[in-house]
């Protein structure tokens, strides 16, 4: 377990987090802009002073009322917004400064390893004023890596990229998340990155932690700001059950049926995570036939929520997995849709993450 | 011959000099520079005041003050006669002490601007890269402030080279001790000898030119920061 506690208290603003989150996997931490993200991190990397804070990685004690470990001295990574090289050193040796300064007993990611993770081999002889800003980044990240990490910390990693370095990087931050087994907190404002990457959420408003948990039912409650809105999604946990070669499709079952996608080259048995807008989501009162729509599925009315005026979010469960779907308020009193009636939905597109 | 014995040993006397100041300014000027940088110490302005000071204050105030200091009633003669030494007015040690005060602002502020460029970042990442905070200093703040070092050093030098005031009232005029360059193209002046005053004053300038060519040029090279 990670266990935080900062009392950061700072010109018109007060940072006061109370936090347990499993160390394994990617943790997102969301939240709108100055709520306190980067704070936390920076306390959490030693980078900001908290008297009185307590902070334990698992077996390590790094902070408590007696002693301060200090930034240098705690097994972390760290990548910043802006990825930060050192300008006077080239690729290979900003890879190689933080690797120098651990004990070869503790290298448990090679440099080797770590470069082609992040696939920047060919740009190891290169002056970082000589690379993309998505390179550099993915050079940060490699940095970061190449001291073996008892914890990852990313700080908006992709913010200061565009919408095309994003994608460039995305995969890679995927492939971290599936190779390697070092827990990672990640901030991030984008609900994107943290559906695509996170497989916990602690969400903080305005300097205080107001829930945290998987992000899978994170998504699905309806208490929480993430389940409203037009951005509104489920994640949904799946395994490769079959692949058409004939019509070039992979089938991927969860409780609730089986999801119809183009196809993925995956081994059969692997876990993917689909992602579906509530918006694509749509309701009928039968099964319908003669539809283009593949994925069709019986759900169970659980919760309807007003959206403004016109829209509605509904909560479905198929075969106890929840799923949001966004319609109008005239179309469900139209289907006089209430809490435990029977609904079919037709999801006209899935997002296959990964 | 252009320069008699007695210029050349004038030159090389205020080279020495020079030299020396500077590299006791960079020894000392780093972490003065370091500190006056990341301190957030409330009456930091203070102690910036007075490294300035010589910027303003005219050469003779500075020697002045220097002499008192130095003379053989001055609390720095003082000491250096209490450990059986003499006194430091009109000496070589005291024109190396009187030029580390005069030329302190031309190295310590280019060292200070370098190093609050450099900002916080790269010694926060060069932490979390587990470098202490010594190894931080030598392997990311120096090497990333060299535009800054060159600067200095070059400006603590030429500035020295140019000293006139604060030579004259706290060394005085002795030949292959205090006589400096300046001094003694002010000698030749004085007794009329141009052609002297011409070759050692031609001779500075070209010197000054030079060195503040090579710091323009080089750092232009080195700014991709």
């Amino acid at each position: 377990m990670i266990t935080a506690r900062f009392l950061i208290t700072r010109q018109n603003f007060t940072l006061d987090i109370d936090l347990n989150t499993p160390d394994k996997g990617i943790t997102a931490i969301f939240g709108p802009s100055g709520c306190g993200k980067t704070t936390l991190l920076r306390a959490i990397a030693g980078l900001e002073r908290c008297p009185n804070g307590f902070l334990r990685i698992g077996d390590n004690l790094w902070q408590d009322g007696k002693q301060f470990v200090p930034t240098h001295k705690r097994a972390l990574g760290y990548v910043f917004q802006e990825a930060s090289l050192f300008t006077h050193l080239n690729v290979r040796r900003n890879l190689e400064y933080g690797l120098k300064r651990i004990p070869k007993a503790s290298r448990k990611i090679s440099l080797d390893k770590a470069i082609s993770l992040l696939d920047i081999g060919p740009l190891l002889e290169r002056h970082p004023s000589q690379l993309s800003g998505g390179e550099r980044q993915r050079v940060a990240i490699a940095r970061a890596l190449a001291v073996s990490p008892r914890l990852l910390l990313m700080d908006e990693p992709l913010s200061a990229l565009d919408v095309v370095r994003k994608q460039e990087i995305m995969p890679y931050l995927e492939s971290l998340h599936d190779e390697l087994e070092i827990p990672v907190l990640y901030v991030s404002h984008s609900p994107d990155e943290v559906a695509r990457l996170a497989d916990h959420l602690v969400l903080l408003d305005a300097g205080q932690v107001s829930v945290v948990g998987p992000i899978v039912e994170m998504l699905t409650r309806m208490d929480l700001p993430l389940a409203h809105g037009n951005q509104a999604e489920t994640l949904i946990q799946a395994k490769v059950a079959k692949h058409d070669e004939n019509f070039k499709l992979t089938y991927l079952d969860f409780p609730g049926g089986r999801f119809t996608v183009a196809y993925k080259a995956l081994p059969l048995g692997h876990s993917a995570r689909l992602r579906i807008i509530a918006r694509d989501v749509s309701l009928t009162l039968t099964h319908q036939t003669g539809t283009s729509i593949l994925n069709i599925f019986p759900t169970t009315v659980d919760t309807l929520t007003l959206e403004g005026e016109a829209q509605m979010i509904v909560r479905l469960t198929a075969g106890g997995v929840p799923l949001l779907s966004r319609i109008t308020r005239k179309s469900a009193s139209l289907l006089d849709l209430h809490p435990g009636k029977l609904v079919y939905a037709q999801v006209k597109s899935v997002a296959l993450l990964s | 011959m252009m320069f008699s014995d007695a210029d050349l040993t004038a030159l090389v006397l205020t080279l020495k000099l020079a030299s020396l100041t500077t590299l006791i300014l960079l020894l000392l000027g780093t972490p003065l520079a370091w500190w006056l940088a990341y301190s957030r110490w409330r009456y930091k302005f203070l102690v910036e005041t007075v490294i300035a000071l010589p910027l303003v204050l005219p050469p003779t105030v500075l020697g002045f003050y220097l002499l008192i200091m130095l003379g053989s009633h001055g609390p720095l003669s003082s000491l250096t006669q209490w450990f059986g030494g003499s006194t430091l007015a009109f000496t070589f040690s005291g024109l190396v002490i009187g030029s580390v005060f005069y030329s302190m602002p031309f190295v310590v502020q280019p060292l200070q601007n370098a190093f609050t460029t450099i900002g916080h970042r790269p010694l926060e990442v060069a932490a979390t890269l587990r470098a202490s905070p010594l190894d931080r200093f030598l392997t990311v703040a120096i090497p990333l402030a060299r535009p800054g070092f060159l600067t200095a050093s070059v400006l603590g030098f030429a500035h020295t080279i140019g000293e006139f005031g604060v030579v004259l009232m706290i060394g005085g005029n002795i030949p292959g001790e205090t006589q400096v360059l300046s001094i003694a193209i002010y000698d030749h002046v004085e007794a009329l000898e141009y052609t002297h005053a011409h070759w050692l004053s031609g001779s500075l300038l070209v010197l000054s030119f030079l060195m503040l060519m090579t710091l323009y040029a080089f750092n232009r090279r080195f700014s991709l920061v």
